[in-house]
């Protein structure tokens, strides 16, 4: 029991990074965006080449960092995979999303995620196979926390909660102290009138674009660490960060990250009543569970 | 000779019965605006439905209520329009990703129960034991496929006919008021959930009748049968034959279906071998190119809607 409360919430820890840049862009740009997930895919892929040529150029960098089972050389490739994740989601909106918007509907962005998700699942599938990838092929071995009742817990696992805790402070300053950050929440409740105010409305979609991204990338990589890299991991992820967005409300930072936490407790403690064959199903359920009793969310608003 | 008229047989039920299911999404997406993105779901229901229903008792799942034919059929449906209704109560009277949202988790969680509730479903095996109606006066070749295909045809079009009948009755003028302007058809004193819902249900129930169909002609659905990529497909076709227009959708089912057969074919047959493990790989990607594709430059589809004019000579048409 307290093991899985343990698992849900080290779980929570990503799905609350990829929810947070989901429910922006839900937010700013009003529509469900069904390829966030596929962010989380290009970040871990993408971390995994850069991973790979860190240590093909500079073997020091291939040590391990204490304790845990990422070497340097992976701690690089993160940032670097940020980036490079972040600025994929800003190409797929110039080529397709902002096209498509520009055409007015919103119910063709919906269409074209479904879309996006379809093709970018697929061509990782044909550069990196259809198999399984690991970061690193050595076997860190968990730490026992107590053995009455049992509780695993790998180094790994909480370097991912810690990281991603500061990220979210972080982002946390930034949207709450900056200029910046008062004009990303601006447009968020009124575009136009933040235009007015002198917002440029471009450069905020890009900026939603890049922490979405960058935040994608982080969350693929911390999932990968967990379990493995699939071209799949996409369409396994979709569901449990939707359901995060949708718990937390959406549009609320906040809320996604307790609703990514949520989600992750949940899904875990449902294996104690449970088959484990059933978890791809919790997510729907919490979905529905939070549209019958507050279809707003925690903490987000109506809004048509 | 006879080989490729049984395939084309072969391939037009298939096709058609995607047709159906094409009809059923755009009364949804092309009439009313609304997003499925679980059409696999009411696909799947149907098709369980009507095996369960239809089928002698038979070991490892719920069976042996050998139902007459139609009524099982039937039944297939009305499961399927259940299912429907209990997403779109919840979520129609929101903003409306949430619809796309939880059809979405309705179809991912029905192919997951599907796979694990093994006492009620067959599990990964599916439902077996199924006697394809009649059978025993036109036997199982091609006699039988043909029969089934006219059958099928004749469905098509009963439901062609029904949709043409409702989309110029005052209902789909209705519909069409609301996907245009919501807060016009409120303030004319009309209620948008409801209607929004009767249109959602009715499309799933005919998506369901797809099902069904496409379950008793293979006398056999498991959970490989309700895989995500049906939703995609059967959107690429409501799309490339253009929302809202019925011929187009149906049109665009032929088309789809056929470039996938097609597809599949040529790459088994001039890809290398190493590349064989990745065709469905390549024909996702082309799937997904074509509903992008259009979105981007052809949005109305290659057979666009044309307004109906429910009362000719008295309104004038709308440019």
């Amino acid at each position: 029991m307290i093991q899985h409360l343990v698992d849900g919430i080290l779980v929570g820890s990503f799905l609350s990074l990829g929810a947070i840049g989901l429910t922006m862009v839900m937010h700013m740009l009003r529509f469900a965006n069904f390829s966030h997930a596929e962010l989380l895919s290009i970040g871990a892929y993408g971390a995994l080449v850069f991973d790979r040529l860190f240590e093909e150029l500079f073997p020091v960098l291939g040590s391990a960092v204490g304790p845990l089972s990422m070497t340097w050389a992976l701690v690089l490739s993160i940032v670097l995979s940020m980036i490079l994740t972040g600025l994929s989601a800003v190409v797929i909106d110039r080529l397709v999303f902002q096209r498509v918007r520009q055409k007015g509907e919103e119910l063709s962005m919906v269409f074209a995620s479904f879309g996006m998700a379809l093709i970018i699942r697929n061509v990782i599938g044909l550069i990196f196979g259809l198999s399984g990838e690991l970061y690193s092929q050595d076997i860190v071995f968990a730490l026992v926390l107590s053995r009455d009742p049992l509780l695993l817990v790998k180094p790994d696992q909480v370097f991912v909660l810690l990281a991603a805790l500061v990220i979210m402070f972080v982002l946390h300053l930034v949207l709450s102290r900056t200029t910046f950050g008062f004009s990303l929440r601006a447009v968020a409740e009124n575009p136009a009138l933040a235009q007015v105010h002198g917002v440029n409305l471009k450069r905020i979609v890009t900026a939603v674009w890049l922490i979405g991204g960058g935040l994608g990338a982080v969350a693929g990589v911390f999932y990968g660490l967990s379990y493995q890299l699939t071209p799949v991991m996409g369409r396994d992820l979709v569901l449990p960060i939707f359901a995060a967005t949708i718990v937390g409300g959406i549009g609320s930072v906040y809320g996604a990250v307790l609703g990514g936490f949520i989600v992750g407790i949940a899904s875990n403690l449902a294996l104690v009543v449970l088959p484990s064959g059933y978890s791809p199903s919790v997510p729907f359920l919490m979905i529905l569970a939070v549209l019958l009793i507050r279809p707003n969310g925690l903490f987000g608003e109506a809004r048509a | 000779m006879m080989g490729v008229v049984s395939y084309l047989v072969f391939f037009t039920t298939v096709a058609s019965i995607l047709a159906i299911a094409v009809l059923g999404l755009n009364l949804q997406w092309g009439n009313t605006g609304l997003f499925n993105g679980g059409v696999v779901a009411s696909f799947g229901a149907g098709a369980y439905g009507t095996l369960i229903l239809g089928s002698p008792a038979q070991a490892g799942h719920l069976g042996g209520f050998d139902l007459f034919y139609p009524l099982a059929l039937a039944g297939g449906m009305v499961f399927a329009g259940i299912l429907a209704w209990v997403v779109g109560k919840l979520t129609l009277r929101l903003r409306h990703d949430y619809l796309a949202i939880a059809t979405f988790g309705v179809a991912v969680t029905f192919e997951n129960v599907m796979r694990n509730a093994t006492a009620v479903t067959g599990g990964a095996q599916g439902i077996r034991g199924f006697e394809r109606p009649l059978r025993d006066a036109l036997g199982d070749g091609f006699t039988y496929n043909l029969v089934f295909l006219v059958s099928v045809l004749v469905v098509l079009v009963l439901v062609y006919v029904f949709l043409q009948r409702l989309t110029v009755s005052p209902f789909g003028r209705l519909l069409r008021a609301i996907r245009e302007d919501e807060i016009a058809a409120r303030s004319l004193g009309k209620s948008p959930d409801g209607i929004r819902l009767t249109a959602f249900v009715t499309g799933s129930v005919i998506i369901g009748l797809a099902g069904g169909l496409y379950g008793t002609f293979y006398a056999f659905v498991s959970p490989q049968d309700v895989l995500p990529i049906l939703t995609f497909q059967i959107w690429a076709m409501l799309i490339v034959g253009g929302a809202g227009n019925a011929r187009g959708a149906m049109a665009g089912a032929f088309v789809i279906w056929g470039a996938w057969t097609f597809s599949g074919w040529a790459l088994s047959r001039f890809a290398p071998v190493e590349a064989q493990l990745y065709t469905g790989s390549m024909q996702f990607i082309l799937i997904g190119l074509v509903i992008v594709g259009m979105l981007l430059w052809r949005p109305q589809g290659l057979f666009p809607e044309r307004l109906v004019v429910s009362q000719p000579g008295k309104s004038r048409e709308r440019t």
